[in-house]
């Protein structure tokens, strides 16, 4: 390689490197507009579950099938992307293949390895490719899946596909190349897959071999960065967010709802428990539960992003089962869609979180929130453990403590709470009736034994 | 007879404040909750309930009228502050008792107090009536003899939601299902996979949002399609749910709604 193509090649680095870094900032700075809760304890449990869950896969398992072709991509991303690292020093120092004459034989092995993971990749993809386009899937036919996330993920599943050809067209012409004795290309060994393809090519002149393998490299590296720069904008940005989102996520029983420490002080304040020191510091309390995405925990904004819109929350929802408007899913991709608007507008300079729109209503309805029998089906099925019921309830929270705009029986049911003791309108004095019902019974029953 | 209560003609119900007055503890305190004292459905899973704690002497205690809504609803609902207020009263009588252990039938009662008092103060060991239940047929002192009123008959058993995904207990009712010698058979949906009755997160308390079924339907619909003639519950608000649902197709004559409770004193003629 010409000194020419090591400055394009590091231009290219450079630029995607700017773009990434540009993303990954802005991503950041989105996810921290949430409440900055601290969630780094027990961090050994934390860890094992993020090995077990993201890095193991272990609740994709629930379906065999589906599990097993993601499991091929996923394990061909790490591994082939073992090549890319071959793939930048070739291009930094205008190598060729830099580590097979290190390997010598030994090379074969590794690149035949990343064949069969490509070829592997490609067969997982189609079948996706079939699964969300030709079989009648439900849960890749809601409505909150239309248009842009739809067309995401046939746009990952086409790159994909073309990135893994790159590879194995590369191979392929390079195992031609090294038999013309006019060019002097390191011995790989016989490359299986990528061998099937040099029929293909066979009859084809060296320079225009040479020309065809420099653009499928290139087609590969300049394809591997504008998709990692791509990720950040798409669903896909699941194969990082997974990681730190299982090992944030939450640690106690699924029913346990998050305290609201503020709420504990007010309460202990007013039962004469605890008296108002007064002295402010710690007195931030910006608003009772979530109206935006600033009032959320930072991790549920992280949930988001980490969000690969696989509808398995939706699938097992028992209120969208029943055709109410809940998908939690499109909580989920609500809260995104809703911190990217507000990342855009702060980077433009602009209004961000003030420009007089909210998550709550501009993007999720009340419709939604209100149909949610906290049931946890959404949580138990997503597959890096995302809480979608984390954030319908706080919007709840939101609504009723803030608005006092909860539904007319909600408010009905707190005041008999509030005056009963109850939920319904009984009177308190009623409650142990029962007991007094079973005295009768039991002595009427003794009654009739003894008749 | 080994009844503790032999010599009553019934059954008596001891508060807390009766045994406090007498200086005594009791082994458990039995959290009725606000379905367990007011829904007349619910009352009678109550009474079950305290007929095999009775049966099986168990020393036991309620709070009587000094129990009050553990505050889930209004939790669930959205009504942070009225939740604390009544977690707060609550965990103030239950401390003011010295309570260390509270056996509920109600998963909602037992999910609040087990998981969400003790942040607020207070910490008690909680057990679900389901568990306590298979407890006392593991330690021999509830005594079931095959070939009873269940023996052969299909029962399925439906899993309530802050019972099972919320706290991991699905093996405890089963097992209690298993002691009556019944022919347990599960709907697909089904453990991690269980369909919510419908009532949870407040839903019990207002209208569902517009749909095309409503949610205890399709759950009924799913019950009735293993040929079960009962369907088992452990919760309230389940109860409530899938006997509506049996109502609804119309089949309340051949199918029958109970609680593990009532199975268990029906099996053993209480």
């Amino acid at each position: 390689m010409g000194i020419i193509q090591q400055i394009a090649f590091v231009l290219v680095l450079a630029i995607a490197g700017y773009f990434l870094f540009q993303r990954i900032t802005r991503i950041r700075k989105n996810i921290l507009l949430g409440r900055r809760e601290t969630h780094n304890d027990h961090s050994s449990e934390r860890f094992k579950n993020m090995m077990l869950v993201a890095f193991g896969q272990q609740k994709m398992f629930k379906k065999i099938i589906p599990a097993f072709l993601h499991f091929l991509i996923y394990v061909g991303f790490i591994v082939i992307n073992l090549e890319v690292l071959e793939f930048v020093l070739d291009g930094i120092f205008g190598t060729h293949r830099i580590f097979a004459p290190t390997l010598g034989s030994f090379y074969t092995i590794p690149i035949n390895i990343f064949e069969f993971l490509a070829v592997a990749v490609i067969i997982s993809c189609v079948a996706f490719l079939i699964r969300r386009n030709l079989l009648n899937i439900k849960r890749f036919q809601a409505r909150e899946l239309t248009k842009w996330p739809k067309m995401d993920a046939n746009i990952i599943l086409i790159v994909e596909i073309v990135l893994m050809f790159a590879i194995l067209t590369m191979n392929a012409i390079d195992q031609i190349l090294q038999d013309r004795p006019d060019t002097h290309y390191p011995e790989t060994g016989t490359l299986f897959f990528s061998s099937l393809l040099i029929p293909l090519f066979e009859g084809m002149s060296t320079s225009a071999l040479v020309m065809i393998e420099r653009f499928a490299w290139w087609f590969h590296i300049i394809g591997i960065l504008a998709f990692a720069v791509y990720v950040t904008y798409s669903k896909h940005l699941h194969i990082f967010m997974a990681f730190p989102n299982t090992y944030y996520a939450r640690l106690t029983p699924k029913g346990k709802m998050d305290n609201m420490p503020a709420v504990t002080k007010e309460v202990q304040i007013m039962l004469g428990a605890q008296t108002d020191t007064g002295d402010g510091a710690d007195e931030e309390v910006g608003r009772f539960g979530a109206k935006d995405i600033n009032d959320l925990d930072w991790r549920d904004i992280m949930g988001a992003y980490a969000c690969t819109e696989c509808g398995r929350c939706t699938a097992e929802c028992p209120a969208n089962q029943t055709g109410k408007k809940l998908s939690p899913r499109k909580i989920m991709m609500d809260t995104r869609d809703r911190a990217e608007e507000v990342g855009f507008s702060l980077q433009k300079g602009g209004k961000g979180l003030e420009d007089g729109k909210s998550l709550l209503d501009n993007y999720i309805q009340r419709e939604e929130i209100n149909a949610c029998t906290s049931c946890n089906a959404c949580v138990e099925a997503c597959p890096i453990n995302i809480n979608p019921l984390s954030i319908i309830m706080q919007t709840r929270r939101y609504v009723a403590m803030e608005e006092a705009q909860s539904p007319a029986s909600w408010n009905a049911m707190f005041s008999n709470i509030e005056n009963n003791f109850a939920p319904w309108k009984f009177a308190p004095t009623d409650r142990f009736n029962w007991a007094n019902e079973l005295k009768r019974e039991t002595s009427s029953n003794e009654k009739n034994a003894q008749e | 007879m080994e009844n503790v209560n032999s010599n009553t003609k019934y059954i008596d119900v001891p508060t807390m404040a009766d045994m406090a007055a007498q200086g005594t503890e009791p082994e458990i305190l039995f959290w009725v909750g606000c379905a367990g004292s007011f829904d007349d459905r619910y009352k009678r899973v109550t009474k079950a309930f305290v007929k095999i704690l009775n049966e099986v002497g168990v020393k036991f205690a309620v709070l009587g009228p000094e129990e009050s809504c553990t505050g889930d609803p209004a939790r669930r609902a959205g009504n942070e502050f009225l939740f604390q207020m009544q977690a707060a009263t609550n965990i103030e009588v239950l401390n003011g008792y010295n309570i260390q252990k509270i056996v509920t039938a109600c998963p909602h009662c037992f999910n609040t107090i087990k998981n969400e008092y003790p942040e607020l103060g207070g910490d008690y060991e909680v057990i679900h009536h389901s568990t306590f239940l298979q407890q006392l047929i593991n330690e021999g002192r509830i005594k079931m003899q095959g070939g009873g009123t269940f023996k052969g008959k299909k029962i399925t058993y439906h899993d309530s939601c802050f019972l099972g995904r919320a706290n991991n207990i699905y093996e405890a009712p089963r097992q209690v299902l298993e002691s009556l010698d019944a022919d347990l058979v599960e709907m697909k949906r089904c453990r991690t996979k269980g369909f919510c009755c419908g009532a949870g997160g407040a839903q019990m308390f207002k209208d569902a949002e517009p749909g095309k079924k409503e949610v205890n339907i399709d759950r009924t619909e799913e019950a009735l399609s293993t040929g079960a003639n009962t369907i088992a519950v452990a919760c309230p608000f389940c109860m409530t749910m899938m006997s509506d649902g049996v109502k609804n197709k119309n089949k309340e004559a051949e199918v029958q709604v109970k609680d593990l409770a009532e199975l268990i004193a029906e099996n053993k003629k209480l």
